[in-house]
């Protein structure tokens, strides 16, 4: 099943590969990680989409916690919660394609941040569910290079743990 | 006035109450190794190899129950230090270790004797640190020695590049210590320990295991006090072995893999596991599906991380073992009458000795060529068990588990979780410092030995009366049992071949060695060497090559599907069964 774990951690030199090493050191898998400052620059925020059993995962929760550098870690499968990942895909659609293209960016609700006289540059945010539908969509029309973030998560306003 | 970072360091040293430095010299270190020049207080032991610094300290640590502490140069002698971090790591053992590194300035240039020790480390460590500017240095030890200390104890490693150690400022020493990110639990859930008590008290078949933790936490008495309150027998991991007494009726000794038939029978046949400080690993578990098929499991173990990693467990209690325990004897002792425990037990500890009996932890003695357990019968015999015992790793540490009885804590210093050989010697020569008046034994193979055999420089120099029981059968003796059980007798590079005279080797040395041929010997020289006050002494007991070491439970079978020694009639009634 997958996780997807937010780590508070100390903002310190070390503490990526600290994670990093453990997940690497005990066969554990990272699908995606991202890092990021919190508003208190001293701690960050580490949101890690792992896969796994429940014994692995209890270990994987138990084992963050145990580094010396984390101050909390939070399983969302728990929480009702929101995700995010934010993608950038440079397409290079035929000209005869480009207002196609246009129209699926303003269905999935995207902007188009750069274009060039072959290409368009467009970023898409969204839960896993509308990444994966526009991905699938936009295909076709040739990309040429694609980054993702990794997802980001935050729990909603006022639930509880189910 | 100002300090440099090097007087800061040893004054920080001073204030942690540290007598003892293992270590070894080195160009980026040099200035601190000038302060110690003229430091009263705190000795430096100068060892021949810096994996032997590290497991001095290592066994310093292990005997005392202190902080043990390790300083090295960079690059080299911090990489040397890797194996023995590792080690007290799996182990648990609380260690600081002092690296020199090359000045901030030049770390990432590939300098002269640079290593990036820290990111070496960092798996083995419980946690480590690169001081980057002298104005942290001395949180930085004070936070070192808490957590290697606290919690579940282990090592930490702090850099220091060359530049810190030389650049000034105050001195002021934190009296405190807080890190918000790290709170071990010591506490256990109240509720917990009452659903464990209330399982102890319902169990009709119950084995204690008790492991290092128990040793850690030093709750030896609670221990006894659960075992002998609820008639509840006790198998101990390597690393618990004199955590309850060796001779006590309710001792079963060691279980698992090299575990006495008893100890691995009642736990196979129990309805209620108790895991006190262990971890269930799998030299003692074998194969996990079928470890304990009819016992709830109760888990005790300050490491949350321990519980569930290898078996399932029941009832999961997470704290310090001595107070998770004297809550359970509160609770116990409310709830229960004290008579009906050895009623209840009765059939069970009955079947107990039956399996005792059956088959207690023998081997075939011999007139003409000594074996190997005989020697650590015979050493048993003659220190009448007041003795700290270190061990190498592999046949003659299984020996040493089963042999010699412990009694106390902190009595079996060996290596258990990384295996490390080599280990022992050291470690000798470090519960020899934290303890100069106690009676100090390296049971030793001929393999081992040579793995960290210059330290006989270091215990000689420093008039160490330090023994080093080797015995010698020219082979590395567990592979050489596994290639003969489980390769069909393909002894591929496992003889030794040449091995060195080891009495002329300790004579060389300036140290004392003896030889041992016969059965006969064996007593005669153990009497000699603990005659011996002021130097080290090496007995080289020359055993027999073919021992195994019984009973054997093949890798990834059930810790029931045991190996014996094999026994020939006329033997049979040589056996000798041991006390």
């Amino acid at each position: 099943m997958r996780h997807t774990i937010s780590v508070l951690v100390e903002n310190k030199f070390g503490v990526l590969s600290r994670i990093s090493g453990l997940f690497s050191g005990r066969g554990y898998n990272i699908e995606s990680l991202s890092v990021g400052e919190t508003i208190d620059p001293k701690i960050s925020v580490m949101t890690i989409v792992t896969k796994g059993d429940d014994q692995i995962i209890e270990q994987i929760t138990k084992q963050l916690n145990k580094l010396i550098d984390v101050i909390k870690v939070v399983d969302f499968i728990e929480i009702d919660h929101v995700e995010r990942e934010m993608v950038l895909v440079k397409v290079a659609p035929k000209k005869e394609n480009r207002i196609e293209v246009l129209k699926l960016v303003e269905i999935f609700r995207g902007r188009i941040v750069d274009s060039g006289a072959a290409t368009f540059t467009i970023e898409i945010t969204g839960d896993e569910g509308k990444i994966n539908a526009f991905i699938e969509l936009i295909t076709p029309f040739g990309i040429k290079e694609f980054v993702r973030t990794g997802k980001v998560a935050i729990a909603r306003e006022g639930t509880k743990r189910q | 006035m100002k300090k440099t970072g090097a007087e800061i360091l040893i004054e920080c040293l001073k204030k942690e109450g540290v007598k003892h430095v293992f270590g070894y010299p080195g160009g980026v270190v040099l200035n601190i190794f000038d302060v110690l020049y003229d430091e009263k207080d705190i000795k430096l032991i100068l060892t021949r190899h810096e994996q032997g610094a590290i497991h001095a300290a290592d066994g310093y640590a292990r005997a005392s129950g202190k902080v043990g502490v390790a300083l090295v140069t960079s690059g080299p002698g911090a990489t040397n230090t890797v194996t023995g971090i590792a080690n007290a790591s799996m182990d648990s053992v609380p260690l600081v270790v002092f690296s020199g590194q090359v000045p901030t300035m030049l770390i990432g240039n590939d300098a002269f004797q640079e290593a990036d020790i820290v990111g070496i480390t960092r798996p083995c460590t419980k946690y480590n640190y690169l001081v980057k500017d002298v104005n942290d240095l001395a949180q930085t030890v004070k936070e070192a020695f808490y957590i290697a200390l606290t919690g579940r104890p282990g090592p930490v490693l702090i850099d220091l590049p060359k530049d810190v150690t030389v650049g000034k400022t105050d001195f002021v020493w934190p009296e405190h210590v807080k890190i918000r990110s790290y709170n071990p639990t010591y506490e256990g859930n109240k509720w917990m320990i009452k659903q464990a008590a209330h399982e102890i008290a319902k169990a009709k078949k119950p084995v204690i295991m008790a492991g290092g933790g128990v040793i850690i936490s030093g709750a030896s008495k609670e221990l006894k006090e659960l075992a002998e309150l609820m008639h509840i027998p006790v198998t101990m991991t390597l690393m618990g072995l004199g955590g309850f007494p060796g001779t006590h009726s309710l001792s079963m000794g060691m279980l698992g893999m090299h575990g006495t038939y008893y100890s691995n029978m009642a736990v196979q046949n129990s309805d209620l596991i108790i895991g006190i400080g262990v971890r269930f690993d799998d030299r003692v578990t074998g194969k996990t599906a079928s470890f304990a098929p009819h016992a709830k499991i109760i888990h005790i173990d300050i490491d949350p991380t321990s519980i569930r990693k290898n078996v399932r467990v029941d009832i999961p209690v997470v704290g310090d073992v001595k107070s998770v325990l004297r809550e359970m004897l509160k609770v116990l002792k409310e709830e229960g009458v004290r008579e009906q425990w050895s009623a209840i037990r009765k059939a069970w500890l009955k079947q107990i000795e039956q399996w005792k009996h059956e088959r207690p932890l023998t081997y075939n003695y011999e007139e003409n060529v000594i074996k190997p357990q005989f020697v650590v019968e015979k050493i048993y015999e003659v220190t009448k068990g007041d003795a700290i015992i270190c061990t190498e790793v592999g046949q003659n540490q299984m020996w040493a588990a089963q042999f010699y009885k412990y009694d106390k804590p902190r009595r079996l210093l060996s290596s258990g979780g990384l295996g490390t050989m080599g280990f022992g010697f050291p470690a000798a020569i470090g519960a020899q410092f934290a303890y100069p008046d106690a009676l100090v034994i390296d049971i030793a193979g001929d393999g081992s030995i040579q793995m960290n055999i210059q330290e006989l420089a270091t215990a000689v120099i420093n008039k160490l009366p330090v023994k080093v029981a080797i015995l010698n059968n020219h082979y590395l003796g567990m592979v050489r049992q596994w290639q003969e059980m489980f390769f069909k007798e393909r002894y591929s590079y496992s003889n030794l071949d040449v091995v060195p005279d080891f009495v002329k080797v300790a004579e060389a040395y300036g140290a004392k060695g003896f030889r041992a041929t016969k059965p006969r010997d064996v007593e005669p020289v153990i009497r000699e060497a603990l005659k011996v006050k002021d130097r080290p002494v090496f007995i080289d007991f020359l055993v027999d090559w073919k021992e195994k070491v019984f009973p054997m439970v093949p890798a990834g079978a059930s810790i029931d599907e045991m190996i014996f020694e094999e026994k020939k009639e006329e033997e049979e009634k040589k056996l000798r069964a041991v006390k």
